[in-house]
């Protein structure tokens, strides 16, 4: 019984990660109709930021609950990094190709992709980086007669906030009824008098933010590893293929499957684990290709 | 028997009644206008005639056949075929690829891999004739981006009568071109369709169009049709002109020049 | 009456082909073994960036899956040559072809359901099941290690030309420049025909305009899937000859950026000309092998050529050259 919910709770941590990928991926889509190839390595960029950052101000033995206080703020510094670098990238690299054929957008994000992996290598090196001290100094809770990190409930609760925070957002805000009209509309938005550029910079950020933010959360519970980018940009098209694309229900609908899944699948079909997710997603693009939730 | 009929057809856009409880017949080498304000669902019906759009419910019959449950291509091959209102053709084709192709399409040649597609002087000679039909030999070699509007047109209409249907329908084939324009392109269709005695139906806005070529005239207005009859019939018909023209009289369908 | 003739002559196609065909056979003669060994590695690529270019260039798909099509090809081999104890180059050809037949068959069967985006993750998706099923089963495929094919182990023309004895990697770099130029103008000439064939037409309308290639009768479904069919084999048959050549084959051909490499040959050399992939996987090898030998960032390199070539001259070599040559003609 104990096992079943600490298997749940690992499912519900995973997904919440992948949900914080997937809604910036599928936000980036659903506004601005493009797919960003490097946003798996923006996530890992997230992530190392992160941990060099709390690496670099607290040192590792640094201990004790100011300390502690600080390295959690300091998290959210990568996905404001990663906010940046997309605001940057958007308008040089991206705008330039919005009349040409799709196909240039997927090739400069690939480009960019091969860009920033390496740009990883040449700034933080080839060895792991963590923040694990943080998930250390946070010990754990009880679970029955099983204990449980309390960092991943923290991670889990940020998933929640993120979800909740984003619908408010693009629902119950005057931006997001602006990113709504854009996405729908983007001529009719432009005649309207909306900036779509300063829309679909800002919309882009976001998107980037959520990226960073999934990177930066992950850390402390697991190390920043090259190629980690792009097993969580397949993962997240795998999350956005079941959700739908564009949807931010489909987005958590997805991540929640996938975090389920996965938790199954290590448990019983250890080695072919990834291929299972795969096969999934290859078989719902079958049976209903816009996802669950999706719009064409 | 009418070459096409259609029996209580019907296509809803959630509350929008696109297509209402349509039923039109078209008679062999009839020249049918298809007429009415915007949203009147000219358009919709042709595109669940031709399966661009699925039909809510009611059936299509064909020749006879019942193909309401065919697809694209299968009506294509059973003989209808259209235009379209905003130009559809092959851009990065030119003039004559774009037409030959429908050729080699209709003579079933596509699946060939094996051969080269120009040194098939039968489909050759066919296209270069249909290009001098339409007016179009000059831009033989010209990417179909690169044509003006009304030729664009032109090849969009001459695409379709490629496939030497039995049915043709022409979605505006003179919408978004100067007036002079117009005119020739409207003789060229003309002549080609009359000529061949293919059944025709065109949607069109330009009333003296319509009444200049048409032998039966169709008025939709909200999904339905409204009337139907010849020239003379629907230009005494004061209900249409009301729906047409806002005014209705006598005189309403005359030109104040 | 007026000619046909609005495609491009054979005579105009022998005069650029004849001469570069009598170049690349001359030029062992003229470098060293080593720069040969780079050409042939040079021509397998551009087999696979032919057939990846009819999906890209002349169907309107891009797939960022090829490495399925060419690991499944020299896996095929290692296969065949390690456990069946295959030596023919032939048999091994066959088999290989086979079994990307079947696999860009079922793959294609899924993907061209879609188009644009859906289309290339599904693509990507699919081959990373591949990677992941050869990484995992490692007591078949060897795992990161991967199989050696040695040159020894096989025979070219039937059995006629073996690699056995002294001396034999100087004669196996010869004879297989000149068995892989044979089989890459064979490849390059099937792939001419097919693309200039009303097949090839059919193909450019469904990319140009899929409504109305369905709406003058052609089946796009149908169609994006046996140029799929295709597409895989012609990777594949480059997959197969990459291996002897190689000597090894590890999970890594089949890891997506191999894919990516595949895509950037093609848009180097320019994706809507005929020769723009044959030209940029030949380019792409030797800019590879500089920019590995000149930094340990060489992914970061080539990244950044990819984008100014994107922004810049997105017909690749080919294509801006022959825009050169246009404006030149008329100016």
């Amino acid at each position: 019984m104990d096992t079943l919910v600490i298997q749940t709770l690992n499912s519900v941590f995973y997904a919440a990660v992948l949900f914080l990928i997937a809604a910036g991926l599928s936000l980036i889509y659903g506004v601005m109709r493009i797919v960003n190839l490097a946003h798996g390595t923006l996530y890992a960029l997230g992530a190392y930021v992160s941990a060099w950052a709390v690496g670099t101000v607290f040192g590792a033995t640094a201990a004790g609950n100011m300390v502690l206080a600080g390295q959690l703020l300091l998290l959210p510094l990568g996905a404001l990094a990663i906010a940046a670098v997309g605001a940057v990238i958007e308008p040089t690299l991206l705008r330039p190709l919005y009349r040409r054929p799709e196909e240039y957008v997927l090739l400069i994000t690939f480009g960019l992709l091969m860009i920033l992996e390496d740009v990883m290598k040449l700034l933080f090196g080839g060895t792991p980086l963590s923040a694990g001290s943080i998930m250390d100094s946070m010990g754990s809770v009880r679970i029955g007669s099983l204990l449980y990190p309390s960092y991943n409930l923290v991670v889990i609760s940020v998933g929640i906030m993120a979800a909740i925070g984003l619908w408010w957002f693009i629902y119950r805000t005057r931006f997001g009824i602006i990113l709504r009209a854009t996405s729908q509309d983007r001529r009719m938005a432009s005649a309207l008098g909306l900036n779509v550029g300063r829309v679909y910079v800002q919309a882009f950020a976001i998107g980037c933010f959520m990226a960073g933010l999934g990177g930066a959360v992950i850390v402390p519970a697991q190390a920043a590893v090259l190629g980690m980018g792009v097993d969580a940009l397949i993962l997240a098209f795998v999350v956005i293929v079941i959700g739908g694309l564009g949807s931010l229900e489909g987005a958590l609908v997805g991540a929640l499957i996938v975090g389920f899944v996965r938790t199954a699948g290590i448990q019983f079909f250890a080695e072919i684990e990834l291929a299972v997710l795969y096969l999934i997603a290859a078989a719902v693009l079958l049976v209903r290709p816009t996802g669950l939730f999706g719009k064409a | 028997m009418a070459l096409l009929q259609t029996v209580d057809l019907k296509r809803y856009f959630g509350e929008t009644r696109a297509v209402d409880n349509v039923n039109l017949s078209i008679e062999e080498r009839e020249f049918v206008s298809l007429v009415g304000p915007n949203g009147a669902g000219k358009t919709s019906l042709i595109n669940v005639i031709s399966a661009l759009l699925q039909v809510e419910s009611g059936k299509i019959i064909f020749k006879g056949e019942d193909i309401t449950r065919l697809s694209v291509t299968e009506r294509v091959k059973a003989g209808i075929a259209r235009s379209f209102q905003l130009v559809n053709v092959f851009d990065d084709l030119t003039t004559f690829d774009n037409v030959a192709l429908a050729i080699f399409s209709r003579e079933g040649k596509t699946a060939h891999l094996g051969r080269l597609a120009h040194l098939d002087q039968a489909v050759a000679d066919e296209a270069d004739r249909i290009l001098n039909q339409f007016g179009l030999a000059a831009k033989r070699s010209d990417n179909a981006r690169d044509l003006a509007q009304g030729e664009r047109k032109l090849l969009d209409v001459a695409l379709a009568y490629a496939l030497k249907p039995k049915l043709l329908f022409l979605d505006e084939p003179t919408s978004g071109v100067s007036t002079r324009d117009k005119a020739q392109i409207m003789d060229t269709i003309a002549s080609v369709v009359r000529g061949e005695g293919i059944t025709a139906v065109i949607v069109e806005h330009d009333m003296d169009v319509v009444f200049k070529y048409s032998d039966r005239i169709v008025v939709m207005a909200q999904g339905a049709i409204l009337a139907q009859g010849t020239p003379d019939e629907i230009r005494k018909n004061e209900q249409v002109a009301m729906v047409l023209l806002g005014s209705s009289g006598p005189d309403a369908f005359t030109r104040k020049d | 009456m007026p000619a046909a003739r609005t495609g491009p002559s054979l005579y105009m196609m022998l005069v650029v082909a004849v001469p570069v065909i009598a170049a690349l056979a001359v030029l062992p003669r003229l470098v060293d073994l080593y720069q040969t060994e780079l050409l042939i590695y040079g021509l397998t690529f551009a087999i696979a960036a032919l057939g990846f270019n009819l999906l890209l260039g002349y169907t309107g798909l891009l797939s960022f899956g090829h490495s399925a099509y060419f690991g499944m090809g020299a896996y095929t081999v290692a296969f065949i040559v390690r456990d069946l104890h295959v030596q023919s180059m032939e048999l091994c050809i066959l088999g290989g072809l086979l079994s990307t037949l079947v696999i860009s068959a079922l793959f294609g069967y899924v993907c061209v359901r879609h188009t644009r985006i859906f289309f290339g993750i599904l693509t990507l998706a699919l081959s990373q099941v591949l990677w992941s099923l050869a990484f995992k089963f490692f007591w078949v495929t060897g795992g990161t290690d991967g199989i050696r094919v040695a040159r020894t182990g096989v025979t070219l023309l039937g059995g006629l030309i073996d690699f056995k004895g002294s001396g034999s990697y100087q004669k196996f770099v010869y004879a297989y420049y000149y068995y892989v130029l044979g089989l890459f103008v064979l490849a390059t000439a099937i792939m001419w025909v097919i693309v200039h064939s009303p097949f090839g037409k059919a193909l450019q309308a469904i990319r140009d305009n899929e409504i109305r290639a369905s709406f003058v009768g052609i089946r796009v479904r149908r169609y994006r899937w046996l140029a799929f069919v295709i597409s895989g084999c012609f990777t594949g048959l480059a997959g197969v000859l990459w291996v002897p050549l190689n000597g090894l084959t590890t999970p890594e051909i089949l890891y997506w950026p191999f894919s990516g490499e595949i895509v950037f040959m093609t848009v180097l050399g320019g994706f809507r000309t005929f020769a723009g992939p044959i030209v940029g996987a030949i380019a792409f090898n030797y800019l590879k092998v500089y920019a590995v030998a000149s930094s340990q960032y060489w992914q970061m390199v080539l990244g950044c050529v990819l984008v100014v070539l994107v922004m810049l001259l997105p017909t690749g070599i080919v294509g801006t050259l022959a825009r050169l040559a246009a404006k030149l003609r008329r100016g």
